[in-house]
């Protein structure tokens, strides 16, 4: 392990750690001071909290079994499934807030079925409505992490475990949840955590407020920099204390080589078992397709109607979605080298912080030196990539660890290192987790809004910002169209690479 | 890494506004008047037509996110000019002292006289609720409160209208302001952070009702020929909102930036602002006002003083959390 160069895992370290810190610490200078937090923070923090939790408990639990189907069948169309299971995760929130309402809202299918069997309607407004978004937001994340795991397990422990007439589910699916399932469930949760716009539309009234609207507040609407501080630490502490628990109760992972497709399986062949799959799979496909089709069907009138700003704007975004995933890429395989407790830290940490307030502190310190319009692309495709690198070195890490463990030494004796080590080695092992979490990095970068709102001019615009500006200036038809012009962007990168990823050449 | 750089510098450079010869005046203004459909493109057309200089317009989220920014970037700022402030937020952007007033002279048909010398109005709506026109209209907040009508509004701590509507209860109610609000809580279908989400949701179905502005439905009429939303005169009168620009005393460009707010305000720089930003004008634009915007002004203008909304601001939210959360 030590004889692999350390040099870039540290440098990955320092560079997440200035990044965090220093934004915050700009914070405190220029607030001179930390504020208080009122009793209303308080209610905030229990909400945020308790929202958060449920939403990745309810995720990854959901995600188990439909993770399982897909690693165990065989279907036509699976590899499609797989694929659209990716879209909710990477849809600007506001459109997928208005999707879900197409179907969950008040005017929506479920009730408009209601309605006509002379049933009373359902509200989703509340803790139910925050949980269901965060849970179609996040769902197909979990499946992805939780389906990589299974994938992960050798074929030859499934034989091996059948001819002895072991539980397959105790001896083998058991450890390997216990290795996947916290880490899925932490990032799902700390992106719950900073929710702001999910939490508030969906949670119908002042009840559900989240800490990141108190952080809004303080920092753009208030102005009260000391208050947004210490909600920051909060936040981050928080953040904190769920890695080091996360830490003590996952299992290390100690998997052999090759990473299978779809396993073939003695077990799991009874009726039940396969109407349990079948059950699993249809019901997560219905939950998550339907409000992507009301999100098509909602953008597609305004197609006609695009300014002409959205091609710039999409040329910028993609621009900017590139050189974080490149970024993005390369502090995952970075940190996943190093390994350890601090490296699992700083690839953690940076989903706690907010955007908010990571764009304020760089604010302050960048003034003196240039624009903020100048500086604002690459910034915010420098955020982009801290945003992604949690979910980009979840997905990188066990392979990179797996090569570590069977091809290390003779890798050393062969003083294969550096960045021929890389070409050679890692990038064509670790090729499907690598074109997964490339994937994900250019899509929520395409989709995030980033803090280009902060730093940017008319002339940085990208799509997200596009789209906002659209609504406010009552061009709902065309922002709805922007927003499908976005999401089919973000899924077109998404597709690429994680095609590129799971159509390895044989080796 | 190495190449990483090497691109973002690439990008930092590409990014850079284009070099040119004449003065450069910074505007800092809110999203929505900066796009192609907002004021913004005829504004800076028609400014540059004769200042001999170029117009760079920064979007900086809404009114208040405005101020936040000019705060935290202070004299440091690149801005020369602001434009979307408004008369709630003009207390706190007086005491941050970052203006210089303005030396801006027009004759405003404003409903209340103005007389500030560093804040320039330049257009004024109402809040009010926008319904269906086929929806039992409610006379004031009480029958709303009263009735079983679904309504979606704004965050106080996040959206100005959102704000205006608990200054608006708060004014007209005073000590029974909670106990309205927590009249209207089964009214309230949602809270959102901004105009944006809630305007979507309403035209989405989600709710009768939104709060808005008197000048929505004039929108729909004459940007998509629809004239079938209305909005509600309350009983309570229907709070003014009038949106100010200022120059920022830091400035080097004083005077460019004073002929740009001149121009705002002129009978040209009018006549860009009602059918972009669907707000009325502060005079007589070039070309008069449509029709349709007749049908817009309230009948009880509710007139908020600035440094009245200051005082009320605090207890306001207070009220609506504590009697939404009853």
């Amino acid at each position: 392990m030590r004889a692999e160069t350390p040099w870039p895992g540290r440098a990955a370290i320092t560079l997440v750690a200035v990044l965090l810190v220093a934004p915050l610490a700009a914070l405190v200078w220029r607030a001179a001071g930390i504020g208080g937090l009122t009793a209303g923070d308080v209610a905030a923090l229990r909400f945020t909290l308790w929202q958060a939790l449920l939403s990745a408990l309810i995720s990854v639990a959901l995600a188990v079994p439909v993770a399982r189907a897909l690693a165990r069948r065989r279907f036509a169309g699976r590899g499609v499934v797989i694929a659209v299971l990716g879209a909710p995760f990477i849809l600007p929130v506001l459109a997928a807030v208005v999707g879900l309402l197409a179907i969950f809202g008040r005017a929506g299918l479920l009730n408009q079925g209601l309605v006509l069997l002379g049933l009373p309607r359902l509200s989703i407004y509340g803790l139910t409505g925050v949980v269901l978004a965060h849970v179609f937001l996040n769902l197909p994340l979990a499946v992805r992490m939780i389906l990589t795991g299974w994938q992960a397990i050798p074929e030859d422990r499934f034989r091996l475990a059948a001819s002895l007439g072991v539980p397959v589910r105790r001896v083998l699916e058991w450890p390997m949840l216990r290795a996947v399932v916290p880490g899925a469930a932490l990032v799902i949760f700390l992106v719950c955590l900073t929710s702001f716009t999910v939490a508030l539309t969906l949670g119908g009234g002042p009840k559900a407020t989240t800490l990141e609207l108190a952080i809004y507040q303080s920092l753009r609407f208030d102005f009260a920099p000391d208050r947004a501080a210490m909600l920051a630490l909060v936040q981050l502490g928080i953040a904190g204390g769920f890695v080091w628990l996360t830490a003590r109760v996952t299992l290390a992972q100690t998997l052999g080589p090759d990473p299978g497709r779809v396993v073939p399986r003695l077990d799991g062949r009874g009726l039940a078992a396969r109407l349990g799959d079948t059950v699993a799979v249809s019901a997560a496909l219905l939950f998550l397709a339907l409000p992507l089709a009301a999100v098509v069907a909602q953008g597609v009138p305004g197609l006609a109607a695009l300014p002409p700003a959205t091609w710039p704007a999409l040329g910028r975004t993609l621009a900017v979605a590139l050189v974080a995933t490149g970024i993005a890429i390369t502090l995952a395989l970075a940190l996943a080298g190093h390994g350890g407790r601090l490296a699992d830290l700083a690839g953690t940490l940076p989903l706690a912080l907010s955007s908010l307030v990571l764009g304020a502190g760089l604010m302050i310190l960048t003034l003196p030196l240039a624009a903020p319009a100048r500086l604002a692309l690459p910034v915010t495709a420098l955020l982009n990539a801290m945003a992604a690198l949690p979910f980009a070195l979840r997905i990188v890490a066990p392979e990179v660890a797996r090569i570590r463990a069977d091809y290390g030494r003779l890798s050393d004796m062969l003083g294969l290192r550096g960045l021929a080590r890389l070409r050679l080695l890692l990038v064509p092992l670790a090729r499907r987790p690598l074109g997964l979490a490339a994937g994900l990095a250019a899509a929520l970068s395409v989709g995030d809004l980033g803090v280009i709102a902060l730093f940017g001019d008319t002339g940085t615009q990208t799509l997200p910002l596009l789209m906002l500006s659209l609504m406010g200036a009552y061009r709902l038809e065309a922002a709805a169209a922007v927003g499908l012009i976005l999401a089919a962007c973000a899924f077109g990168l998404f597709l690429t690479f994680d095609l590129w990823g799971r159509h390895e050449p044989r080796h | 890494m190495r190449r990483a750089a090497f691109i973002l510098s690439t990008l930092a450079f590409a990014a850079g506004p284009a070099g040119a010869e004449a003065p450069v005046l910074t505007v800092y203004t809110y999203d929505s008047f900066a796009t192609e459909w907002g004021p913004g493109p005829a504004i800076a057309a028609g400014f540059e037509a004769s200042c001999g200089c170029t117009l760079r317009v920064v979007p900086a989220g809404d009114g208040a996110a405005l101020l936040s920014r000019l705060m935290l970037e202070g004299a440091r700022s690149e801005a020369d000019v602001v434009v979307g402030l408004d008369n709630f937020l003009m207390e706190r952007a007086r005491a941050t002292g970052l203006f210089a007033p303005s030396g801006v002279t027009a004759d405003f048909t404003l409903p209340v006289a103005w007389t500030d010398d560093i804040f320039v109005p330049y257009d004024w709506g109402a809040f009010a609720f926008v319904a269906d026109a086929g929806t039992q209209a409610p006379g004031s907040l009480r029958e709303l409160a009263d009735s079983d009508i679904a309504v979606v509004i704004q965050d106080p701590r996040a959206s100005t209208p959102g704000l205006g509507l608990a200054l608006w209860v708060e004014a007209a109610y005073g000590d029974g302001a909670a106990d309205l609000w927590a009249d209207l809580a089964d009214n309230i279908v949602t809270v959102t952070p901004g105009w944006s989400e809630s305007y979507a949701l309403f035209l989405s179905g989600e709710a009768d009702a939104v709060l808005s502005y008197t000048t929505s439905p004039v929108f729909h009429v004459l940007a998509e020929d629809d004239d079938s939303k209305v909005f509600w005169d309350f009983a309570e009168g229907n709070p003014v909102q009038i949106e100010v620009g200022a120059i920022l005393a830091h400035s080097g460009r004083q005077a460019l930036a004073r002929d740009f707010l001149q121009y705002l305000v002129s009978a040209e720089g009018q006549a860009a602002i009602p059918e972009t930003n669907w707000m009325f004008p502060v005079r007589e634009p070039a070309g008069g006002l449509d029709p349709a915007f007749d049908a817009a002004r309230p009948a009880k203008p509710l007139i908020l003083t600035p440094d009245g909304a200051a005082a009320l601001r605090e207890r306001a939210v207070a009220d609506w959390q504590a009697g939404l959360a009853r």
